[in-house]
This record gives structure tokens, C-alpha cells and sequence, in this order.
């Protein structure tokens, strides 16, 4: 799969990532004017913005996956890269579907700090996992893992969202916000979408991980801190689905839930990389 | 070409003023042709509401138009000048560009930011355009108004909350439910706000509504009109988990819901959200009931809380549209004075022209053994001679003419050009 360009494209995927990374602020900063001010040209602009900025993204982690050894996933900014990837995709495909810009005001800030991290730790010599662990189940238990995470991202941004509705309407101070944030039904439903979707991704993305783990170390479970902590969330939502199927957890308590198994998520993520050495963390791939 | 808008609204007369003045509005072909046969009025709308009676046309003489007017209003209702003079205004030129404005982007609104106007004044052009009353100049503005009004209703939240009880209360149901349409209201009592409410909670297409009070007739009464269901009084406990939306305005002096009947209904409906309105004084409803979670309860202070305060913002908003208004209008203005611009100089070329065209063939006519080729050379002289002379006056009609029209008239006057024949 692996192809050799010449070295310059090196540098035209810099330049890339670059003007990437000013469209989304763009993009970023435009939807948050749109939260003042409401006027349907700035959404349309905001989300056209964001989706140039996505197809630039989308070159960049098509070159690397040609030009890279293994699906580039293997360090902490290409990670961030593709999680960041992921959250705008979800995003505009939802915004195609629902038609809720405003969901961009939230969520494309998320995108763009994630990208904004990953641009601090560009690199582009990473880090090259040994060829045993080089399979398809890279790129399924890694693609499946990061969908679930940003749709668990996306119901992050939900329930912030439904917060501060329900707080203005519960305690009677409307703001102009009252008008610009959808209704509560609008926004308890779709955290009910995106927890069924990143429930359904993270339980197929810890699934497909076993399985890998089995082929290449040999067990498909070994308490590796990653592995804990991905359980650890993985609980959380799905106490949550409980909850809600059984006796009606939704509205407030839902939100503050999801808000929380979000924080888990990211820890699972980026805490557990940076805190606790294990597996998963990147430099400890060439020492398992 | 002058744009004049005249007649009364609500700021300057009285209802009954207003109901003597008003036109049948599904029916203004009569007024319609009568006014557009008055001698110096070119084309006419007539816009006629609850709230306006107001005449949009073109006219040369503004003054002379407003008389005309003036006579025909009061003719038409077989009312005296004296009576409804002091209720009228007129409105030329840019004011009258910007009071159009003004009122299809509802500024001019008892209500600001009420979108039914804009229907209105839809409805009383398309009367206008099917009695062929309206010529290119009206039928360009009353676009721009249009466009202007969608403008405003975009570009300001002006029309984006509410300023009645009933509204503030529909939009916050609609806030929580997004959709009406498949939800279930209770009305307990029958009060006067609790049937506005509900009429106006009906016309969003809320479709099952229950209706109890402890006597049975006035319930029946108020099921009929809305095609609702009758609940006994003593039922209403046991249906009470299923509804959506409950409506409180009976006159009993205490509690009728209380915090355990919520929290159990609640339970039973598995956290599903409760919208609940008290507008009864003493209070129905214990209002505790707001601690639990997923209920949403709201007494009439909260709702006229509500309405203050958007009321507050549309005024904000409204500087703003009256900003986009100000700027149409010049827009607009602009536009209305070149259209002048270009038929005053095409009338005044074709006259000086078909002056030379006479002279000269008088002169040829009375010359005999002129060639051909002299004939020419004359021609070109007096053409060289026309276009020359032409040159100054046509360059000031250009720069001048589009900023103010005096120069337009002035010119007319000075060279007699005869207005009605480029209309």
C-alpha cells in the first residue's frame, strides 16, 4: 500500500495542513458569531467554511494513508488528527440531515482544539508500529474506536447544549440564546441518536480491539489501563441506555451523563497516553 | 414621477374613525376604479386593515393628488372633508418611500414585528395588479417593499419572540416539544386567558385537547368550539400521566394539583417532560411542581415576564431595521429619480430634433436647384448644430438630475416638455 513521493510533498502537506487549520478557525469563529448573531447567511457561510476546511483534512489523511506504512493512527497527532476528522464528518453529515447549524457552534470548537493539539505535536515521522501488529484490525478497531468517540463528542456538545436550555426555561431567564438553541425535545433526541451511535461504535471498537489483541499479543483482554478505562466508559453509557430504555432516564440527568462519560472518554483517550504507560501507549508499541 | 402614500392608522385615528374609513379588503374593485380615474393619479393601491387605511400611488402634482384624494375618501364613505382631514397624513417622495417600508417590515405596527401586515399588503397589491391599477414604477416598489420586509424579518430578531401572553406561551411549548402535533392538552376550568390560550394552542396543531371544569355544561360548551373531549371532573387524576400540556384557570381558592400528583404522573410517563400554565389567581397549581425534574411550570407573572421583556428586544431590534429601511430607501429613491432622467432627455431630443427635421424641410422645399450632396452637408450642419447645443442641458440633466428633481422640472418648464406623453 505504501507508495514513495518525492520529498517536496512533504512540504505541500505542511502547507496543507496549515491553511486546514486557519479554515477551521474560520469556520470555528464564524459559528460562534452566528450564536450572537442568528442570521441564516452566517450559517450558511460557517458550514461551508468548515466543509472546505474538512475536504483539505480529508487530502491530508488520504496522502498519509498512501504514503504511510501503516493507517496513520499510530501517534498522539495523527490521533488527533483523525479524531478531529471524524467529529466534522459526523457533524456535516448530521447538519446535511437535520439541518441544526447551531450544533456547529459547539462542536466545531471541539473539532478545532482537537486539531489545534494535534498541530502542536506535528510530526511527520511517526511513530512506525512493528510490523506484527500491522493487520486489518488497525484500521477497523481504530476507525470504529474514534466514530464512537466523536459521536460520544457530538452528545457531549448535546447535552451542554440541553443544559442551558432547560436551565433558561426551568428558571425563567430567557436569553436571546432561548431562540438560537433548539427545543428540548430536539436536543434529548438527538443525545439519545448519539448515544446509540457511539454506544453501538465504541462496543464494536473494543470488540474488534480484542480480537486484535488476541492476534497480536496473544490474549484478548489484559487490563492494560487502556483497556480498563475504555470499559470504565463503556459502562457509563451503558447504564446510561439503561436507564433511559427502563425508566425514563432523559432530560437533565441524561445530559449531566453524557457530559461526564465524555470526560472518560477523553481520558481513556489522552490521559491514559500521556499518565499511564501500557499497550496502547504509542511509545511502548516497539516494546510490548 | 412622484411616489405619494396618504390615508390614517392607528397612530393618528380612533377606531371608529378607522371602521368609517376602511375598505371591503376581498373586495376593493369599486374603490380601486374609481380612484384610478381621478385626473391626476397614475396608479393607485389600496391598502385597507383593522389597523390602516392608506392609498399608495404615483402623480406628477403631489399636492393637486392629495387633494383628490382627500375628496374621494370622504365622497366614497359619504363623510365630510372637515371630519376626516385631521385623521389623515401625507407622505411624498422619501418619506413616502420610507413610510411603505416602514410598514410592510411591520414597524409601523401596533404591535412591531407582527407578520400579518405583510400578508395585507400582499393581498392589497395583488387587488391593485387584478383591476390593472399598478404601472412599472408602483409595481417595482411594492417588490422592494416586499423584499425590504424579508430583509428586516432576516437580517433583525424583530419577529423572532413573542409579545402576547398567548404566543410567549405557545413558543415556550414549542421550545420543550418542538412538535404540538402529536401532544395532549388539558384545560382545567374555562377562563377567558385559558381559552385564548387554547384557541391559540389549537391553531399550532395541537390535535387531542381535553377540557374538565365542574360544570359540565361550559366544558361542552368549549369542547365543541375547539372539537376537544369532555373529561369529569372526578376523571381527571386518572388521565392525568398521559397529558403534555395542562392548563390551569379555575377559580377554586385552593391547590388542585399538587406536588405528588405530578411526581407520580411523571412516573408513570417515565420522565417524559410536563408543561404546566397556571394563570389562575389564587394559583391551581403548587409551585414546587418546577423542583421536579423534566416539569415545566409557568403562573401568569412568569409568562408577562416573558413578554416584557421580548418586547424590550424587539425595540432593539427595530433601530436596526429601521437602519436596512433608511438604506432601501435611498435605494429605491435613487432609482425613481433616473427613471426620470432617461424619458426627459429622449423628450427633449426628439423635440429639438423634430424641430430641425421641420426647418429644414421647409428650407428645402422653397430652394430649388439644391444637389443632393448640399442637402447633405446641410443636414449634417444642423445636426452638428443640434447635438452641440444639447450637449450642456443633457450632461446636466445626467450629474444633476439624479440627486434631486428640480433640475428634471426646470428643464421641462424651460424647454415645454409635455409630461404625459412619455407615461
Amino acid at each position: 500500500m505504501q507508495i514513495t513521493v518525492p520529498l517536496y510533498f512533504k512540504q505541500i502537506e505542511l502547507y496543507i495542513f496549515y491553511l486546514t487549520l486557519v479554515i477551521y478557525c474560520i469556520g470555528t469563529i464564524n459559528f460562534l458569531i452566528y450564536l450572537i448573531k442568528p442570521r441564516p447567511l452566517i450559517s450558511f457561510l460557517s458550514f461551508y467554511i468548515t466543509v472546505i476546511g474538512f475536504v483539505f483534512h480529508s487530502i491530508i489523511f488520504l496522502f498519509r494513508y498512501f504514503t504511510n506504512a501503516c493507517f496513520p493512527v499510530t501517534d498522539l497527532h495523527q490521533s488527533l488528527f483523525f479524531f478531529a476528522w471524524c467529529i466534522i464528518g459526523v457533524f456535516i453529515i448530521f447538519n446535511i440531515k437535520h439541518k441544526i447549524p447551531v450544533l456547529g457552534s459547539f462542536v466545531t470548537p471541539l473539532a478545532t482544539v482537537f486539531f489545534i493539539s494535534s498541530a502542536t505535536l506535528f510530526t511527520q515521522n511517526p511513530v512506525q508500529i512493528p510490523p506484527p501488529l500491522r493487520s486489518i484490525w488497525l484500521p477497523i478497531h481504530t476507525t470504529l474506536a474514534f466514530l464512537g468517540e466523536a459521536f460520544f463528542g457530538f452528545a457531549f456538545c448535546g447535552g451542554i447544549m440541553y443544559l442551558i436550555q432547560e436551565n433558561q426555561i426551568k428558571n425563567k431567564k430567557w436569553s436571546q440564546f432561548l431562540h438560537r438553541l433548539p427545543s428540548l425535545q430536539t436536543l434529548d433526541d438527538l443525545n439519545y441518536l448519539c448515544l446509540s451511535f457511539g454506544f453501538l461504535f465504541l462496543t464494536l471498537g473494543i470488540i474488534t480491539g480484542s480480537i486484535w489483541a488476541e492476534f497480536a499479543w496473544g490474549s484478548y483482554w489484559s487490563w492494560d489501563p487502556k483497556e480498563t478505562w475504555s470499559l470504565v466508559a463503556w459502562l457509563i453509557y451503558a447504564a446510561l441506555l439503561h436507564g433511559r430504555l427502563t425508566i425514563g432516564w432523559r432530560g437533565r440527568r441524561a445530559a449531566f451523563f453524557l457530559i461526564i462519560g465524555f470526560a472518560v472518554v477523553l481520558f481513556t483517550f489522552l490521559g491514559v497516553n500521556l499518565l499511564l504507560p501500557g499497550l496502547h501507549s504509542y511509545d511502548s508499541f516497539t516494546s510490548p | 414621477m412622484n411616489i405619494i402614500v396618504g390615508g390614517l392608522s392607528h397612530k393618528t385615528a380612533s377606531i371608529d374613525i378607522r371602521e368609517k374609513l376602511s375598505f371591503f379588503s376581498h373586495n376593493l374593485n369599486t374603490p380601486l376604479q374609481e380612484i384610478v380615474n381621478l385626473p391626476s393619479l397614475y396608479e393607485a393601491i389600496i391598502l385597507s386593515t383593522c389597523n390602516r387605511v392608506e392609498i399608495i400611488c404615483t402623480a406628477v402634482d403631489s399636492e393637486k393628488v392629495i387633494r383628490e384624494i382627500k375628496i374621494f375618501l370622504a365622497d366614497f364613505h359619504k363623510l365630510t372633508l372637515e371630519e376626516i382631514t385631521p385623521h389623515l397624513y401625507f407622505y411624498t417622495g422619501q418619506d413616502a418611500i420610507r413610510h411603505v417600508f416602514r410598514v410592510a417590515s411591520s414597524l409601523d405596527s401596533m404591535i412591531v414585528g407582527e407578520p400579518q401586515i405583510l400578508g395585507q399588503l400582499k393581498d392589497a397589491y395583488r387587488s391593485a395588479v387584478e383591476n390593472k391599477t399598478t404601472g412599472s414604477i408602483l409595481n417595482r416598489f411594492l417588490y422592494k417593499a416586499f423584499s425590504v420586509a424579508k430583509r428586516v424579518r432576516t437580517e433583525t430578531g424583530i419577529a423572532s419572540s413573542a409579545v402576547s401572553i398567548s404566543f410567549a406561551a405557545v413558543e415556550l411549548a414549542r421550545k420543550i416539544f418542538d412538535n404540538l402535533d402529536d401532544k395532549k392538552i388539558l384545560l382545567i376550568g374555562a377562563g377567558e386567558m385559558a381559552e385564548l390560550l387554547t384557541r391559540h394552542l389549537v391553531s399550532r396543531m395541537v390535535k387531542e385537547l381535553f377540557i374538565t371544569n365542574r360544570t359540565l355544561e361550559h366544558a361542552l360548551l368549549l369542547a365543541n368550539e375547539f372539537s376537544g373531549k369532555v373529561l369529569k371532573f372526578d376523571e381527571l387524576f386518572d388521565n392525568l400521566a398521559q397529558m403534555d400540556i395542562i392548563i390551569s384557570s379555575t377559580d377554586a381558592p385552593d391547590l388542585i394539583i399538587t406536588y405528588e400528583k405530578i411526581a407520580k404522573a411523571l412516573r408513570v410517563r417515565k420522565n417524559k417532560p410536563i408543561f404546566l400554565i397556571d394563570i389562575a389567581v389564587p394559583r391551581n397549581i403548587d409551585p414546587r411542581i418546577n423542583d421536579l425534574p423534566n416539569v415545566y411550570l409557568y403562573n401568569i407573572d412568569d409568562l408577562d415576564g416573558i413578554v416584557e421583556k421580548n418586547r424590550r428586544v424587539r425595540e432593539k431590534e427595530a433601530k436596526q431595521a429601521e437602519g436596512i429601511v433608511e438604506e432601501e430607501q435611498l435605494r429605491f429613491y435613487f432609482w425613481l429619480q433616473q427613471q426620470e432622467v432617461t424619458p426627459t432627455i429622449i423628450t427633449l431630443k426628439e423635440k429639438i430634433e423634430s424641430i430641425r427635421l421641420k426647418e429644414i424641410e421647409k428650407t428645402f422645399s422653397h430652394w430649388e436647384g439644391l444637389r443632393e450632396e448640399d442637402k447633405e452637408k446641410i443636414n449634417a450642419l444642423t445636426h452638428a448644430i443640434v447635438n452641440k447645443v444639447l450637449h450642456d442641458p443633457i450632461n446636466f440633466l445626467k450629474t444633476k438630475g439624479e440627486k434631486n428633481r428640480f433640475p428634471i422640472e426646470e428643464i421641462k418648464k424651460i424647454f415645454n416638455l409635455n409630461d404625459k406623453e412619455d407615461v
